[in-house]
């Protein structure tokens, strides 16, 4: 073979460094086992580290009557009925042991006036849940894991961007990548692989998310044959910056609300009285959404197309100490004082619910060696996720993704890796590179637009179609994307590599969106605006053997006699 | 401020090119457009080619730092117009370049991993229990996103082939130093290890920290003085030490 390729042999392999590949990675290094971890970006520089509100962990510091059933029964409402119900347990039990042991790597929450972890109230918690550092929590998060991987025996390779996994026979033998850094092509070999990539936010043009977040994971597992489960649910934050138009999308901490900021429209109304007299601002991220969504559309919006987010009724010396992240941004990006002035702000994506279908207790996807956690999964959140799960999924999640590729790793072997699969990927990889190849970020210009204008916060089925339209042409065009140059740190060669994995979660959740032919959680159709009992299921996306994508819908699991008492019925209208 | 922003950035591949050079490009201003949005214009519009390096775009991961019109920066928090439409762009000088703004910070966590993580007092009562106004010292130190800004201006790192960490590693040692929990003291090795005794206080890494760190006041003074106080006066160490202990609850 022409091409020098770096192999690399270990037990397990984690591809992704944010809070759930770090927490994985801490897991098998725990169990004695030799991990190895990759990463797009930087060491310590993932999605994590936007997080701000909080972790969600029922510890009942503040409020002592919260315990594991009242997180659950918060869950399975706010997915609306659609979450596995396992994985929401495992949650709502585990998430307080994961923060105090997040406190033991190192991690300093703020406090309770008796010494406590702090825990502060946020959108359709019951309870106040979420322990916080300031609205920096994902920042502490990801610093106390990086600190954690670099003390232990722990093998990474940051800025090395996978383009597949290696799949022999039914199972995965290991995964193709680029050292960005010095253009190298490398081959991880190891007998069970985490997937803990993040979500695909990147896919729509105003969005709340990293550079990174397009969908990586979701492309690879779904080529290597594995199956995906509810990509029609995205949530839409309610609150993104519109101005000026560079920081347009990003995020405003939920905490603002949290804190007692208020939602005013351009008449001065404080119209969450009137969407949701009870919760208001704090009700349930889509129906503030759609709330904000409203009032913009109905042309009661602000000059940029925003509503007004006021906190300036709370002292500067309150705000600056409670949201200083937030006084930062604003101060610094838009030239706007918060503690004298509204911020302007809308809907943005968020998250993705949907993602790799894995098993509750082992987040093992339905290839028996490849296990998936953090946002690129799927279950927990069902139709919607509530505010601070996200780090606590990530946690709690990557842990037991972590134990359970450990525990099998033990008990297997390495794969052979056959040369022509390698060979396979050097190909992909360099037919990139052409002459008047198109520039790939032409395509996701267009792709991401495409989303924003037809699979967005509100949809119906003439968009959708149309939306579908335009994804089958890009996916025409895709077959000319090239770049030039070479392969180190070319921007333009991964701008093809994401469009790949991007045109596979946009397929997906346009197509997912039109099946739903109901309105649920996060997933709002126009045409559809009911909740029908017909569709409590899950949708499940693969690949068929033809090689085109393909839909099926499974009844959700309902959830043990003895749990309903934690959970409100589900009413249809 | 219409009209097109100049700006040159800094091209150069170590593996193929002779000399580095800054080349020109012409992107059109946007109302509140900050560096890394030409940039990435660049990247998006003209050529694809050219190494960068960003994430967030929000000031809260410290990937895009580069030395804008010879001031390190975060690309992502830096205006247009607050420094005018003649822009130029250079990477980080104090690490090895890869190629273009790209370069390889890679030596931090060699320097990480030598500074001892969080090392609890023996005894202590779980879950710990912590007065809230301890915690805020330490917090000032946690705000560090690793943008290694402090890194590139510090003239000992830059110039020097000293053992000095630098001042994000300071930042870090005084993170765990004044942990209201942590029962070790780093200013001995970061002294003797450290080299901490290079940097001359010129609070260069204060002035350009995108969080508004008091680096060299708040972590690298402290961490000196701590540093002599155990060398010659064992005893107001000891004094010290009550003190932190009855911070505690």
């Amino acid at each position: 073979m022409s091409e020098n390729v770096k192999t690399v042999e270990t037990d397990v392999l984690v591809i992704g460094a944010g809070g759930a590949g770090m927490r994985a990675a801490i897991s098998v290094n725990d169990a004695g086992l030799k991990v190895v971890m990759v990463t797009k970006s930087l060491l310590g520089k993932a999605h994590t580290v936007m997080a701000e509100g909080g972790i969600a962990a029922a510890l009942g510091n503040v409020d002592p009557q919260d315990n594991w059933t009242v997180h659950y029964g918060d869950i399975i409402e706010e997915g609306v009925y659609i979450s596995d119900w396992k994985m929401a347990e495992i949650l709502g039990k585990e998430a307080p042991e994961r923060v105090l042991e997040l406190e033991r790597y190192g991690a300093l929450f703020d406090r309770t006036p008796d010494g406590r972890i702090m825990q502060r109230a946020f959108g359709a918690h019951t309870y106040r849940r979420l322990a916080h550092v300031g609205d920096r929590t994902g920042l502490e998060l990801i610093k106390t894991l990086e600190d954690q991987v670099l003390h232990r025996d722990i093998t990474f390779y940051d800025e090395m961007y996978i383009t597949n996994l290696l799949k022999v026979g039914d199972k995965i033998a290991g995964a193709f990548g680029i050292k960005m850094t010095t253009g190298e092509f490398f081959v991880f070999k190891a007998k069970a692989t985490v997937i803990a990539t993040g979500g695909s936010g990147r896919v729509y043009k105003v969005t709340s998310n990293s550079w990174e977040s397009t969908g990586d994971g979701i492309g690879m597992a779904y080529r290597a044959g594995v199956k995906l489960r509810d990509m029609e649910m995205i949530q839409f934050h309610p609150t993104g910056m519109v101005y000026p138009p560079g920081v347009k999308g990003l995020l405003v901490t939920e905490s603002v609300r949290g804190e007692g900021g208020i939602l005013l429209n351009s008449k001065g109304e404080r119209y969450m009285l009137k969407y949701s007299p009870q919760k208001k601002e704090l009700d349930a991220r889509d129906v503030v959404a759609r709330a904000n969504y409203k009032e913009i559309t109905e042309g009661r919006g602000t000059e940029h197309g925003g509503v007004y987010l006021d906190i300036t009724h709370k002292s500067p010396e309150y705000i600056k100490h409670k949201l200083p992240a937030m006084y930062q941004q604003f101060l610094e990006f838009a030239g706007v004082d918060i503690t004298k002035e509204k911020m302007e702000v809308a809907p943005t994506v968020h998250y993705m619910m949907g993602g790799i279908q894995v098993e509750a207790e082992t987040e093992r996807s339905n290839i028996e060696n490849l296990f998936a956690a953090g946002e690129v999964a799927s279950g927990l959140h069902g139709a919607n996720r509530l505010g601070g799960n996200s780090l606590a999924d990530i946690l709690v999640f990557g842990k037991r993704a972590g134990d359970s590729a450990s525990a099998y790793a033990r008990s297997s072997t390495l794969l052979d890796i056959p040369q022509d699969l390698i060979e396979k990927e050097i190909n992909y990889v360099k037919g990139f590179f052409k002459e008047n190849g198109k520039n790939p970020y032409d395509l996701i210009d267009r792709l991401t637009t495409c989303m924003s204008d037809n699979v967005g916060i509100v949809r119906d089925g003439e968009h959708l179609k149309k939306a579908i339209d335009i994804i089958e042409q890009l996916k025409e065009e895709f077959k000319e994307v090239g770049t030039k140059g070479m392969i180190r740190y070319n921007h333009g060669l991964l701008g093809c590599l994401e469009l790949a994995n991007m045109l596979v979660s946009c397929e997906a959740i346009t197509h997912c969106a039109l099946m739903r032919e109901e309105s649920r959680g996060a997933h709002t159709r126009l045409d559809f605006p009911k909740k029908d009992k017909n569709w409590k299921k899950n949708i499940i996306t693969y690949m068929g053997e033809d090689g085109k994508m393909k839909y099926e819908t499974v009844p959700v699991e309902p959830m043990p006699k003895e749990y309903e008492q934690y959970v409100k019925p589900e009413v249809y209208e | 401020m219409s009209e097109d922003i100049n700006i040159k950035i800094f091209r150069f591949d170590p593996e193929n090119d002779k000399e580095p050079k800054f080349q020109d490009y012409k992107v059109p201003y946007v109302d509140g457009m900050v560096v890394l949005d030409a940039v990435r214009y660049v990247e998006e519009k003209i050529d694809p080619t050219i190494s960068i390096r960003w994430n967030c775009k929000a000031g809260k991961c410290g990937s895009c730092s580069a030395e804008i019109n010879g001031h390190p920066s975060l690309m992502c928090k830096t205006r247009v117009d607050n420094i005018g439409k003649n822009i130029t762009v250079s990477p980080m000088a104090a690490f090895p370049l890869v190629k273009d703004l790209v370069t390889d910070i890679s030596k931090n966590w060699e320097i990480a991993r030598k500074i001892p993580l969080l090392t609890p007092r023996e005894g202590l009562e779980k879950p710990w229990r912590i007065n809230p106004k301890d915690v805020e010292r330490s917090k000032e130190f946690k705000r560090c996103i690793e943008c290694f800004l402090c890194m590139d201006v510090c003239h000992v790192v830059r110039e020097h082939f000293t053992p000095y960490f630098g001042p994000r590693h300071i930042v870090k040692a005084a993170s765990w130093d004044m942990h209201p929990l942590d029962g070790l003291d780093r200013s001995k090795m970061l002294n003797d290890e450290g080299g901490m005794g290079y940097c001359n206080i010129t609070k260069c890494c204060t002035e350009v920290c995108p969080e508004h760190i008091k680096i060299t006041d708040n972590a690298i003074i402290q961490e000196k003085e701590r540093a002599v106080d155990r060398k010659y006066d064992p005893i107001a160490m000891v004094i010290k030490n009550r003190r932190k202990k009855e911070k505690v609850m």
